[in-house]
């Protein structure tokens, strides 16, 4: 009904691409990085980059259908820190350079993060300022053609192996939105500081990065559209990050859900197997009744996307939905593998750490709720 | 080079087969359809025989319409255009009748080389590479894991795993080789191989287009006659062998192997 030919065809590759590309090295990938140059130039390479974004920076022209048949693919990835790492690559870091960057910046760094030649990272997080975005302190000050920059930014994705991020930082001390700036940072700038890789509770395969700028001098023409316009473009720039969010958490929990009927099928209790009590039958029916209705309203997403229309409520309702859902759901069916779930061994058990993240990341719950009572006007 | 790949749509790996009512195919509502696995080894040896060569490779798969979505993916990974065979009379058609449809399609084409799968994954018969090799009077290899054209184009240098070692055969052009695992490695069709496959030519022909007889096709006409298909027996639960000790365990084995098993 929502998909055609082209459609099957890329999932078939995306598909693929994760079953031999991706799922059989996760494991190593846990215990130390996911080799993100290596990856992204196989995904550049096949076209996956850049799906929705134009031809002439090395993108496909494609609508959103098949950027969300390209995040579920990316869902069955059997660690979350993969597709996450990706999404910054996709969704996160490069839509801002795409929609509001100067012809320089997108030959200069939109084209080979397409490609797969460059890692990109976002760098919006501060120990000061996670989802209060506002009070960052980064500093960016004008000094003839440059701008120098100091400060900090913490939980940074991609952030050891990155070639730019994409930053965000204080224009001016006037208090409001409009005094920010959004810049392409070149890691290889002097000045720029990798502290260290962070050790997380999930997504452990991801490089996730405490950045520092001591008197980084950047070209002018790095900003990302106009001074002061920063925080508004970043504003925008959310509402893709969050909805790459959604397909894959459909996806994931599905995922466990199903592998979690599979152990309860075969896991006898009381000379029955599990599967045969109706409160876990019960429970398992509700998530997937829920995951039903993430789809749907990912889907309407998709068709107000392809419109053109402002999905910005909706996206903030999928993303605060997804959150608590992959969750309830990981830590459901933890619950249903029983000791076994405790064990790091168990895929289940990965699931449930990296499933925590979702309500936190990209907005926590809180914001999302304070987003969507203001768009009530509540 | 001209190069001709045969290809058959099978069900994907995946897929639980279950048996029809009728107890002589299998249920095909579910089934998620792939190209054959085998096939795709031999679209890509001609893919990379194409790029070093030059040429044109042509994808010719038979079956109901479905089959067009395989057609495609080779096009996808690189193929140039596409030929389905396609004809309600083809239903239930044994390795024979497919081999002369094939036949009657490719014929005419200019050709220096044809691959196929060493087999079709669902039923395994491994017959219409060699026939249609056979009906187009050119040499048959099969298994191929290797594969060398000759500088001058003329000959082909095919490896062949026999028993352990390998079989060099070399043979005049054209030739039709069979592909068997170890061949290569197929690459993914890209989103712009995906969105470029849909402008390359992909005729659809009937037996009538090819100049056959319906009678000799379908279910009534197969020399081979399927009698009766039944699941693989259900395999039995493992034992778990009890004991304090590994001396224990490995004397209790022993036992079992001799007086249960009976092979010791």
């Amino acid at each position: 009904m929502y998909f055609n030919e082209d459609h099957n065809a890329l999932r078939a590759t995306v598909k693929r691409f994760v079953d031999k590309e991706i799922n059989p090295y996760v494991d190593d990938w846990e215990q130390s990085n996911v080799p993100l140059h290596d990856l992204f130039k196989k995904m550049g390479d096949l076209g996956l980059l850049g799906i929705t974004y134009d031809p002439k920076y090395g993108g496909q022209g494609l609508d959103y259908w098949f950027d969300l048949v390209f995040l579920e693919e990316l869902g069955h990835c059997k660690a979350d820190g993969v597709p996450m790492a990706i999404g910054v690559q996709t969704h996160m870091a490069t839509p801002a350079i795409h929609e509001f960057g100067s012809e320089y910046l997108k030959e200069t760094y939109l084209k080979p993060a397409v490609a797969g030649d460059m890692v990109t990272a976002i760098g919006v997080t501060e120990p000061e300022a996670g989802s209060d975005v506002a009070s960052l302190l980064t500093r960016a000050v004008k000094d003839g053609d440059s701008y120098v920059i100091n400060g900090s930014k913490r939980f940074i994705t991609n952030g050891c192996q990155a070639d730019y991020v994409t930053l965000l930082a204080r224009t001016s001390d006037d208090p409001g939105y409009h005094s920010f700036g959004l810049f392409v940072v070149p890691t290889k700038t002097p000045g720029f500081v990798v502290n260290k890789k962070l050790d997380k509770m999930g997504m452990r395969c991801s490089d996730t990065a405490e950045l520092f700028f001591d008197d980084m001098r950047i070209p002018a023409e790095n900003l990302i559209g106009e001074e002061g316009e920063g925080f508004i473009i970043q504003m925008k720039q959310f509402q893709h990050e969050r909805f790459y969010a959604l397909p894959g958490a459909y996806v994931s929990a599905r995922d466990m859900i199903d592998m979690t009927v599979e152990y309860i099928r075969q896991r006898k209790v009381f000379g029955k197997p599990l599967i045969a009590k109706q409160v876990l039958r019960h429970r398992l029916a509700e998530w997937v009744t829920q995951l039903e209705c993430l789809k749907q309203l990912t889907y309407h997403i998709v068709r107000m996307k392809m419109e053109g229309l402002d999905a910005t409520r909706e996206i903030t309702m999928g993303k605060l939905f997804a959150g608590d859902l992959v969750f309830n759901v990981a830590h459901g069916c933890l619950q249903m593998w029983g000791g076994m779930g405790y064990m790091n061994e168990t895929l289940i058990s990965r699931k449930f750490r990296d499933s925590r993240l979702l309500s936190i990341g990209g907005g926590a719950n809180e914001v999302m709720l304070e987003v969507i009572a203001k768009l009530e006007g509540f | 080079m001209n190069i001709i790949v045969l290809l058959k749509q099978v069900p994907d790996t995946e897929t639980q087969i279950k048996i029809a009512p009728d107890g002589k195919s299998i249920v095909t509502d579910d089934i998620k359809w792939i190209m054959n696995p085998y096939d795709e080894f031999g679209v890509e040896e001609a893919l990379r025989i194409k790029e070093k060569f030059g040429g044109e490779v042509t994808v010719v798969g038979l079956g109901p319409k479905r089959v067009t979505e395989s057609i495609r993916t080779a096009l996808a990974m690189g193929a140039d255009k596409g030929i389905l065979i396609t004809d309600d009379a083809l239903e239930g058609s044994d390795s024979l009748a497919v081999a002369k449809a094939i036949t009657a399609a490719v014929k005419d084409l200019d050709y220096d080389l044809i691959f196929t799968g060493q087999r079709g994954i669902d039923d395994d018969m491994g017959v219409v590479g060699a026939s249609v090799a056979e009906l187009l009077g050119i040499p048959n290899i099969s298994l191929g894991i290797k594969v060398e054209i000759s500088e001058d184009q003329k000959t082909v240098t095919v490896n062949r795993p026999v028993e352990g070692q390998t079989l060099v055969i070399e043979s005049s052009l054209p030739a039709l080789i069979t592909a068997q695992k170890g061949l290569n490695e197929p690459r993914y069709a890209s989103l712009p191989g995906i969105m470029k496959a849909k402008r390359k030519p992909l005729e659809e022909k009937s037996l009538a287009d090819l100049g056959l007889d319906a009678s000799e096709f379908g279910t009534e006409a197969r020399k081979v006659k399927i009698l009766e298909l039944t699941p693989p027996p259900e395999r039995a639960a493992g034992k778990i062998i009890e004991g304090e000790t590994p001396q224990e365990k490995a004397a209790e084995l022993a036992r079992l192997l001799h007086e249960e098993a009976k092979v010791l």
